[in-house]
């Protein structure tokens, strides 16, 4: 059968009736309708798109995608999306999944779907608190942050999830801000394009148990001057007028400021997202300022589909089974008569 | 250049003629006995007896040599008459070395045989067993035939012409000296070992030279040898006609999804992590890329079950496999399984435990985890296996029922079934039952996720990548109509009641429950999953002996119970019930038929029932 063109969706084509219960003022607010705006730009059929979540507030996004969709149990999407796509790889399949449910209860999880290479993307709902169960602090809150179960500050020093993801061997990773819907859809879109596992960690405010965490970076009136946006191939420019840019100065990348002390736009540093040697791509992970976000690393690989297809393609080729009975029936088998 | 190996088959003396033998071959876990066993086995079977085998492995991969705890064995137990289980003493203990023989002397019945490798019982190896004297010479083994054969020397002696053979190489082929030297006593041919031999070292023609020497050299050896007065034989059994292979339960299992894979029509996913001993069922299945099978083998436990959700939601025949420890960690997800209604295959090789347990032995202690080790009300079908060979037959009954019941299914099977091994008559696939699923397109009647089947209550499956039915699915409680998440009160209530009345209704698609050798009478024995052998061998005995108003029901579905189950058990006196746990069966017939009195025998030591101990528990009953 000729495949029919995929039809022209609205963000509205990706709506399912169910009322959104997140709170009022909440991010996920943002990343759903990033997410609905972004899934027509991608040319994939509703009915081949999946969305898998663990348990958290983020994790009820399923249910508001008008999609195929799994609300699963705590920390374990991964697995499940892992089952999906290797049953059915002509499937887009997203895992929506928290800082939690992704790098504690789900942390094992996580980093072997990175090292796998599924082709799967992850969209990390990082808030820096438990906010389901009412404010606890998750493995990605700061030390000393006071949380309903760290009344006197937390002592257990956080997971930046970006670096995890290069421990973990990520293929793909971006960072990007939850007040910024055109861009969390940009990157939405990149993600999907690539082929592999993509990890997604939106920096999302959660209005009640910890509200503003991410102001210093994310307000609009300092979100130019505090994070910088990488584009592959593009030289690592910020700032409102982008007169700031990155340099590698030994071991570390320096704020420079161009025209200051000679510095010209030749001079900064060129983003390549492409590289397979994660090393620069950790510097900017862990870069505090500038906070940096968008594609960080894309780096393409066989997916464990491809390698798994190519070796089952092989084997079919050699093998002289078609169906089981030839297996049952052939070795060393014997009459009673 | 090699030499033509003649085929050795012997000519004289007439052997005796028995029913039935049970040998042991015992050694270093290095020392081939499980080969030498499986050899003798097949040999055994194309002969056409009917057969049971079991091997013994310590949990210590390579212990060290001719340690107590690195002995490895095999036991055969191989008939013209029926064979039930691979027996409980031994008429032919072969030991590799003192170690060998200390932990396996018990076994030998009184004024039968053994035959030892003298070469082996060193001072060393003697202090290393904790002897304090050599057996062989202190009288201790006065009550046994024993048979004493220099065997590393003479299998050095049959070498000494072949050359690129090193030390190990000799010393690995010894195996093949006391495999000639029980074809000779049993009367078999080396042919279908010779066969094997040359197919195993095709390109290696210097080891089947060396291997087929050796393996003449004992047959020979046994021949010539006054020690062994006489031989004997064991006649064809008599057995349905067909095509037969030997099969171990573990491989039965993986067959029987296979197959039905095939009938269904849908593609095997298989998500999985290695347990013992479980992790044979996955090594068969990941063999089979050439059917499409798709064998993950995840991070762990759980992931090995939620990617077979994953596969589950898709539209896959989706299993996971695991022994006790893992079916614990797979509880939470059997669970969402159990909610979502999808179908799903989890398959638990039991072992001893609780915890790390009894790893390698066999126990039949997680039937209770299987009924109700999840939390809230979640009920799945539960049902065993109780020969190696029928294995096949409940893998792919336990996928019927997942498939057309939209549920979870719990397959239990434990390791002495799942590493036994007998006769399987094969089945093809055209020969099994149909099997329905419920998978729908927007053009079917009813076309909504949540529409069901009439008869089975089963929930559409409306998988990803079909138009206009999209839907989500998830661990809250979903509304009866709709699917959409429902925390309203009376719709839980109805949600439980309709997922508990969903596995009852599978009664109507299961058979009626058996009772084997008396309908009715004094003393009904119960039985469920693996212990069927023994128990069937026990009741036959008793009926030989004149006990004729014994029955004995033995169980593949326990939940649900077949629909005849309270009724059967009413039909007796008394009623029996015998389980390798603490009571776990017993205690569900006493939930559903309370006004019945059960007796209970019940042994937890890792081991199977022994012949002896049931028939001195029977007596006491009747």
């Amino acid at each position: 059968m000729e495949p029919t063109a995929v039809p022209p969706y609205t963000f509205k084509d990706f709506a399912s009736d169910q009322e959104v219960r997140w709170c009022p003022g909440c991010d996920d607010y943002v990343v759903l309708r990033a997410m609905q705006k972004a899934l027509p730009e991608m040319n994939v059929r509703k009915e081949d798109v999946v969305f898998i979540s663990g348990i958290g507030c983020s994790s009820r996004f399923p249910y508001y995608m008008d999609t195929y969709g799994m609300h699963s149990i705590h920390g374990r999407a991964p697995g499940v999306a892992s089952g999906v796509k290797l049953a059915n790889p002509a499937l887009s399949v997203w895992v929506i999944t928290g800082d939690g449910d992704s790098m504690a209860i789900g942390g094992n999880h996580l980093i072997h779907a990175l090292r796998r290479n599924i082709d799967l993307n992850i969209v990390m709902f990082n808030n820096e608190i438990y906010g389901l169960t009412k404010g606890q602090f998750s493995p990605t809150s700061l030390l000393g942050q006071k949380t309903k179960s760290s009344p006197y500050g937390n002592t257990q020093p956080p997971f930046n999830p970006g670096e995890l993801a290069l421990g973990a061997n990520a293929r793909f990773f971006a960072r990007i801000a939850g007040n910024s819907p055109k861009l969390i859809s940009q990157v939405l879109v990149d993600a999907h394009k690539f082929k592999g596992t993509t990890l997604i960690e939106v920096l999302q405010n959660c209005v009640i148990f910890n509200d503003g965490c991410y102001d210093a970076i994310t307000h609009k009136d300092v979100k130019e001057d505090k994070q910088i946006f990488l584009e592959h191939g593009k030289p690592m420019l910020f700032g409102k007028n982008r007169e700031k840019g990155l340099v590698l100065r030994g071991l570390k990348l320096e704020v420079v400021t161009l025209g200051e002390n000679g510095i010209t736009e030749a001079d900064i540093l060129v983003h390549d997202a492409n590289e397979k040697d994660p090393t620069l791509h950790g510097m900017l992970i862990r870069l505090e300022y500038p906070m940096a976000t968008g594609v960080i690393r894309s780096f393409e690989d066989y997916t464990l589909e491809e390698r798994e297809n190519a070796l089952t393609e092989q084997i079919k080729a050699k093998s002289s089974f078609t169906k089981t009975d030839d297996l049952f029936f052939s070795g060393e088998t014997y009459e009673v008569k | 250049m090699i030499t033509e190996i003649p085929v050795l088959e012997k000519k004289e003396p007439q052997p005796e003629v028995l029913e039935a033998v049970v040998v042991r071959f015992v050694g270093d876990s290095g020392d081939g006995m499980q080969l030498t066993g499986t050899q003798f086995t097949d040999t055994s079977a194309m002969f056409g007896n009917d057969i049971a085998t079991f091997p013994n492995y310590p949990s210590e991969i390579r212990a060290p040599q001719g340690s107590l705890y690195g002995v490895s064995g095999f036991q055969v137990h191989i008939g013209s008459i029926e064979i039930s289980t691979p027996g409980d003493n031994v008429d032919l203990l072969v030991a590799m070395n003192p170690a060998a023989l200390k932990t396996n002397l018990y076994s030998v019945k009184p004024g039968h045989t053994i035959i030892v490798d003298t070469d082996a019982f060193t001072k060393k190896n003697l202090e290393k067993a904790g002897y304090t004297a050599n057996p062989l010479h202190d009288g201790s083994l006065a009550n046994y035939k024993v048979i004493e054969v220099d065997m590393t020397s003479l299998t050095k002696e049959a070498l000494k012409d072949i050359e690129g053979l090193d030390n190990s190489a000799i010393t690995r082929s010894k195996n093949m000296f006391s495999l000639g030297m029980i074809y000779w006593m049993y009367n078999r041919s080396t042919e279908h070992t010779i066969d094997f031999i040359n197919k195993k070292f095709k390109y290696k023609p210097h080891l089947i030279e060396a291997n087929t020497k050796v393996l003449n050299a004992g047959f020979y050896y046994a021949e010539t040898l006054e020690l062994i007065p006489n031989s004997y034989t064991i006649s064809p059994a008599k057995m349905p006609q067909g095509t037969y292979r030997i099969i171990m339960g573990n491989t039965a299992t993986a067959w029987g999804l296979l197959a039905a894979s095939e009938k269904s029509g849908l593609e095997l996913f298989l998500g999985s992590y290695p347990i013992t001993p479980a992790t044979d069922i996955l090594h068969e299945l990941v063999k089979h890329k050439h059917f499409g099978v798709k064998a993950f083998q995840a991070e762990d436990e759980i992931a090995g079950i939620t990617s077979a959700i994953g596969a589950a939601f898709a539209g896959d025949l989706a299993v996971t496999t695991t022994s006790g420890p893992g079916l614990a960690l797979k509880g939470e997800a059997i669970g969402l399984a159990v909610m979502m209604e999808l179908p799903l295959v989890i398959i638990n090789v039991q072992r001893g435990g609780p915890s790390t347990g009894l790893p390698t032995k066999t126990e039949q202690s997680d039937l209770l985890q299987a009924m109700w080790g999840r939390n809230g009300e979640s009920p799945v079908i539960v049902i065993a296996a109780s020969t190696p060979a029928n294995c096949f037959n409940y893998a792919y009954e336990a996928a019927r029922l997942a498939l057309e019941h939209m549920t979870p299914v719990i397959l239990l099977t434990d390791g002495y079934i799942a590493n036994g091994s007998a006769p399987w008559k094969i089945k093809t696939v055209a020969e099994m039952p149909p099997i329905r699923n419920h998978k729908i397109t927007l053009a079917s009647e009813n076309a909504h996720p949540y529409g069901r089947d009439e008869q089975t209550l089963a929930r559409s499956w409306a998988v990803p990548g079909t138009p206009g039915l999209e839907h989500r699915v998830g661990g809250l409680e979903k509304d009866i109509v709709s699917g959409n998440v429902s925390h309203v009160p009376e719709n839980h209530q109805k949600m439980t009641d309709l997922r508990a009345e969903k596995v009852r209704r599978v009664q109507q698609n299961i058979p009626d429950q058996k009772v084997e050798f008396a309908s009715e009478g004094d003393l009904l024995v119960v039985g469920w999953g693996g212990t069927y052998g023994a128990l069937y061998s026990a009741v036959k005995q008793m009926k030989r002996e004149g006990y004729t108003t014994i029955g004995l029901a033995h169980f593949n579905y326990i939940n649900p119970l077949p629909a005849n189950t309270g009724e059967l058990l009413g039909r007796f006196k008394k009623i029996l019930v015998c389980e390798l746990n603490a009571g776990q069966f017993a205690s569900i017939l006493k939930i559903h038929y309370g006004k019945l009195a059960f007796d209970q025998f019940n042994k937890v030591q890792g081991l199977p029932f022994a012949n002896d101990e049931l028939i001195q528990e029977f007596k006491k009953h009747v």
